[in-house]
């Protein structure tokens, strides 16, 4: 029975709560009870909310025992990055210097998950605000691949992926600044959506960079992303940067997929994301993926998108920039880490002895860099050039969705590599998101599915699909017909 | 310390150089909210209990602009005649400072909503400068950091410091002059009367208090000197803590003849920011900073750019209210004054209390005279400013209009303008409770009439005889018998009634 209801998707568990067959309560308890089984090796968990989780599902239970009408995912459980706030329930970021800290408010995404009676089993791993592509650089610990426990995740968000893979949770929320939901989703085997930047409310989410952070749904399957995505997206008056625009109808996308036609569609395979440095598996499980969708009625092409060259060096200046500035208020004086505060120190040599404390390296790297790029007399030249390619990459996808309806690519150019293989290797580390990143630049959506595993190591691979803004249907549609075409690839065992 | 300053002769000091000013003014906007979040936009309160996530720069918390804070922030673009910004946006302002909770600063940088501009300014002899606006931008207020334990009350030598966010986040306005030239001699005037002007205002806006001792209104004063024999610009110190108008005056005076004295030693003008002290109407330089301030201004990704269509500017142009200075143009009109009465007006600081007065009923003489006799000399022997003193215009005319109903004389209507200045309540209480009537009752004035003419007899036959202005002996001892709380032209009537 157990084992039934950590396989089963969210759809088919919320089915099952709806009509009584089982509760939530049991099913909720199921998970955890994996959860307290597979942690020690996994770590995906910085923080199991069982009391919080089963009073949710209890309450849940209630509900459909009344009668009422419940949200399409109410008492199913979820995995939550740690980058939300959550009330009463800690927040690290995986830094150091939030340890202890326990938020006086939700996050929007928060809220609308409680509302919508989704069971928070509690707070994934995550790299340290965010920053990185394998989970290493959690001030916890590092989180492992289900599929390999000597493998990263992925990262930022390889806790919530690790968790899906681990059969943990059904669903996870993952926040995407250069790839973060999608590169953990490839190399675990789970699907990783991007929306369109401003489709999912920022308030309450812990910034890293904030014209680039966006937050979307984790799921084993198409479908069960397309349900989640429908509950945290929406506009809200809290986050200036969130479009006040219906959220597209992805449920209804993700359902006509499933029927498996795609006559007519015109995919467009980017030209810049093949070639050296792109492992042979992932390649040739990439090819596969473009036959299956041929035949699935799909026209595909050739497209090239030359700016793309540079979306990774304007990601490195603008992320940082913001993320110096976002990090600021990370200073002592209200909440979180304190050091050296013994009476004889200054309030600077305070501040200063904490951020050297609480930060970790890469935290620290990009806080340096971000500072430098932003400083009076190399602004133009780093900042300001990044912000022209920036508009360079967003022309570059606006011709290319002139002619096709949507892009692919593999999400990443390698499956999972080893953890602290490229630890003391930033470059190699920032190339894991080579793929993933110009869709943050140009604020459109994207996702990643599994296209199987690769043939040489035998790791799941991704395939990213990307959408113009707002059509974010578009590419559910396209996942969930693939998806159903390429049929099951089994997973990892624990 | 201050001692130790060397000072150039003022008169001197014009001989050789032209001074030239910069103003920039800080005004807190009087919105119900803050700039960015929704919680209240009031000064003073229990410490930190006006805060939210927003404001307390918490982890995840994001801005929101408040469409008021825009709104006015045009409106005193518009009264300035200021161009309105089609597209402009925020940025942030980057620097360490713990009363700052994001520690960085949510401001206009380089696309300010309001710019190029200018406001006219009267002066205390009637003549009229133009001071050009080079823009206004919207910003949010800091903290603020009270520190313990020191001598100064400054952050060096504090034993430890005190945070209030109350104030984090509330709307800012700055408004910064180009560089006004040419003013001589009269600078540190022209600084008073800019900023006396702008205060007046932004008060017939009606978007902020303005209150300069309470901070909603600030001003920092640039001043350089240039010498007369090369005319080249001199370096430019920033005084800040300038915290009345008189202040204003004080402050440029002051660095006027320092760096004065500090060019004739040979020395060089320091670019720093300096401290006014109010007491000993000094100035003194701020800690020194180690390294040249970077803010790293870069545009605010959390907000969205502000784009106002034209036809919200020119709704709001519509609603400017009267402006002061066409304000003074139809009162003086109006009421028939010279320009010595109405600049004597002004510059008393009575014109508003005046109108306000007139507007609560009462006729322009009436309303001239008790405010700038009687009850400015109440404020003068207070030290505080005219509209300072605790009675409204609506007071003062209610006072006159008891007067006029002879339900009070000028004597008990000043009993009563002192009861309400004291705190007595309005002048309705103060009569109740100080029982200042005047005795209307003619049985109770017969009694006293009669009784004044028995004890002077021969007054009583004077007028009896015809010497009717002998009435005045029995009127005064009616008056002196009922305490002042008699109409005396009631009294004479009887007394001449009783003779005749």
């Amino acid at each position: 029975m157990t084992n039934d209801l950590i396989h089963a998707t969210a759809a088919e568990l919320a089915a099952k709560i709806h009509s009584g067959e089982i509760s939530s309560v049991e099913v909720t308890q199921a998970h955890l009870d994996r959860i307290a089984e597979t942690d020690a090796k996994v770590h995906a968990f910085l923080h199991v909310d069982t009391e919080g989780a089963l009073a949710q599902a209890r309450k849940v239970d209630e509900a459909v025992k009344a009668g009422e009408q419940v949200s399409s995912l109410a008492g199913v459980p979820l995995a939550l990055k740690d980058v939300m706030t959550t009330e009463g329930v800690p927040t690290t970021v995986g830094s150091k210097i939030l340890e202890g800290w326990i938020p006086p408010y939700d996050a929007t995404v928060t809220r609308k998950l409680k509302e919508a009676g989704v069971v928070i089993l509690g707070k994934t791993n995550m790299d340290e605000f965010a920053m990185g592509s394998s989970t290493e650089n959690s001030a916890y610990g590092p989180t492992h691949n289900p599929w390999d426990l000597d493998r990263i995740p992925g990262g930022s968000g390889g806790g919530s992926s690790a968790a899906l893979a681990a059969l943990q949770a059904p669903l996870a929320i993952g926040t995407d600044t250069g790839g973060s939901i999608r590169q953990p989703g490839a190399v675990t085997g789970t699907v990783g959506v991007k929306p369109t930047y401003g489709g999912v409310s920022r308030y309450g989410l812990v910034a890293f960079s904030s014209s680039l952070d966006q937050a979307g749904p984790c799921a084993r399957t198409v479908l069960d992303a397309a349900l989640l995505h429908e509950i945290i997206a929406g506009y809200d008056h809290m986050d200036s940067t969130s479009i006040n625009a219906p959220v597209p109808p992805v449920v209804a996308a993700a359902r006509e997929g499933l029927s498996g036609d795609l006559s007519g569609l015109r995919v467009g395979v980017v030209t810049q994301f093949s070639g050296d440095g792109y492992q042979q598996g992932v390649a040739r499980s990439f090819e596969a993926a473009v036959s299956q969708l041929k035949e699935l009625g799909a026209e595909i092409a050739d497209v090239s998108c030359p700016s793309f060259d540079y979306a990774l060096p304007a990601y490195y200046l603008i992320a940082p920039s913001e993320c110096s500035s976002n990090l600021a208020r990370f200073d002592a004086m209200r909440y979180g880490l304190r050091v050296g505060d013994d009476g004889t120190r200054s309030t600077e040599e305070v501040m200063s002895l904490t951020r050297e404390a609480g930060f970790g390296p890469e935290v620290k790297r990009r806080i340096m860099i971000g500072t430098y790029a932003l400083s009076s007399g190399y602004y133009d030249a780093y900042y300001g050039s990044a912000q022209k390619v920036r508009t360079l990459i967003t022309q570059d996808f606006a011709k290319a969705f002139e002619k096709f309806d949507v892009l692919i690519s593999p999400t990443t150019p390698t499956t999972a590599f080893k953890i602290g293989e490229r630890a003391n290797d930033p470059m190699a580390m920032y190339k894991a998101d080579l793929c993933t990143i110009p869709a943050n630049l140009a604020g459109t959506p994207a996702m990643s599915v599994p296209s199987g595993l690769s043939d040489e190591d035998g790791m799941p691979v991704g395939l990213q699909i990307m959408a113009p803004a707002l059509q974010d249907h578009r590419m559910y549609r396209v996942a969930a017909a693939y998806e159903a075409a390429r049929g099951a690839f089994g997973g990892p065992s624990l | 310390m201050t001692s130790l300053v060397e000072l150039m002769d003022y008169d001197e000091v014009i001989e050789k150089y032209d001074p030239v000013l910069g103003l920039e003014v800080h005004v807190e906007l009087h919105t119900n909210t803050k700039m960015f979040c929704g919680c209240a936009n009031v000064f003073g309160g229990e410490p930190n209990t006006n805060t939210c996530p927003t404001c307390l720069g918490l982890p995840g918390a994001l801005p929101v602009v408040n469409a008021k804070a825009i709104e006015s922030a045009m409106r005193i673009g518009l009264a300035l005649n200021c161009e309105i910004a089609e597209w402009c946006r925020f940025a942030r302002k980057n620097y360490f400072y713990p009363d700052m909770p994001k520690n960085f600063q949510t401001s206009q940088y380089d696309e300010p909503i309001a710019f190029n501009g200018w406001l006219d300014v009267t002066l205390d002899d009637g003549e009229v400068i133009r001071v050009e606006i080079e823009r206004a931008h919207m910003e949010e207020d800091t903290g603020k950091s009270l520190h313990v334990g020191g001598a100064t009350g400054r952050i060096h030598g504090a034993e430890h410091s005190l945070l209030d966010y109350n104030r984090a986040g509330v709307p800012l306005i700055e408004i910064v002059t180009k560089m006004i030239p040419g003013t001589k001699e009269r600078a540190p005037e022209v600084a008073r009367a800019y900023v006396t002007a702008l205060r007046d205002l932004l008060k017939a806006l009606d978007v902020s208090d303005v209150r300069m001792d309470q901070g909603s209104l600030r001003c920092d004063a640039n001043v350089s000197l240039s010498p007369k024999t090369t005319g080249a610009l001199g370096t430019r110190t920033e005084t800040k803590n300038v915290n009345s108008l008189r202040s204003v005056e004080r402050a440029v005076r002051f660095e006027m003849t320092r760096q004065a004295a500090v060019l004739e030693s040979g020395g060089e003008v320091t670019q720093e920011t300096r401290h006014f002290d109010e007491s000993s109407g000094s100035t003194s330089a701020g800690r020194k900073k180690e390294t040249a301030e970077d803010y790293r201004y870069f545009p605010e990704p959390d907000l969205v750019p502000i784009a106002p269509s034209r036809e919200w500017v020119e709704e709001l142009r519509l609603t400017l209210p009267e402006l002061p200075w066409e304000r003074r143009a139809r009162i003086q009109k109006d009421w028939n004054l010279t320009d010595e009465v109405l600049r004597d007006l002004v510059n008393a600081g009575a014109l508003d209390v005046i109108i306000a007065t007139v507007e609560a009923g009462a006729k322009p003489d009436e309303a001239r005279s008790w405010w700038v006799s009687y009850l400015a000399q109440q404020a003068n022997s207070k030290g505080i400013e005219l509209t300072d003193l605790a009675i409204t215009p609506a007071q003062v005319a209610k006072v006159i209009e008891l007067v006029n109903a002879g339900t009070l004389t000028n004597k008990l209507a000043r009993e009563v303008v002192n009861g309400v200045l004291e705190g007595e309540g309005s002048p309705e209480d103060v009569i109740e409770k100080r029982g200042l009537k005047v005795v209307s009752d003619d049985s109770a004035l017969e009694k006293a009439v009669d009784e004044a003419l028995a004890a002077q007899p021969d007054v009583a036959q004077k007028i009896r005889d015809g010497k009717v202005q002998a009435a005045g002996a029995i009127v005064g001892a009616v008056m002196k018998a009922t305490k002042g709380q008699a109409d005396a032209a009631r009294v004479r009537e009887i007394v001449l009634a009783r003779c005749s």
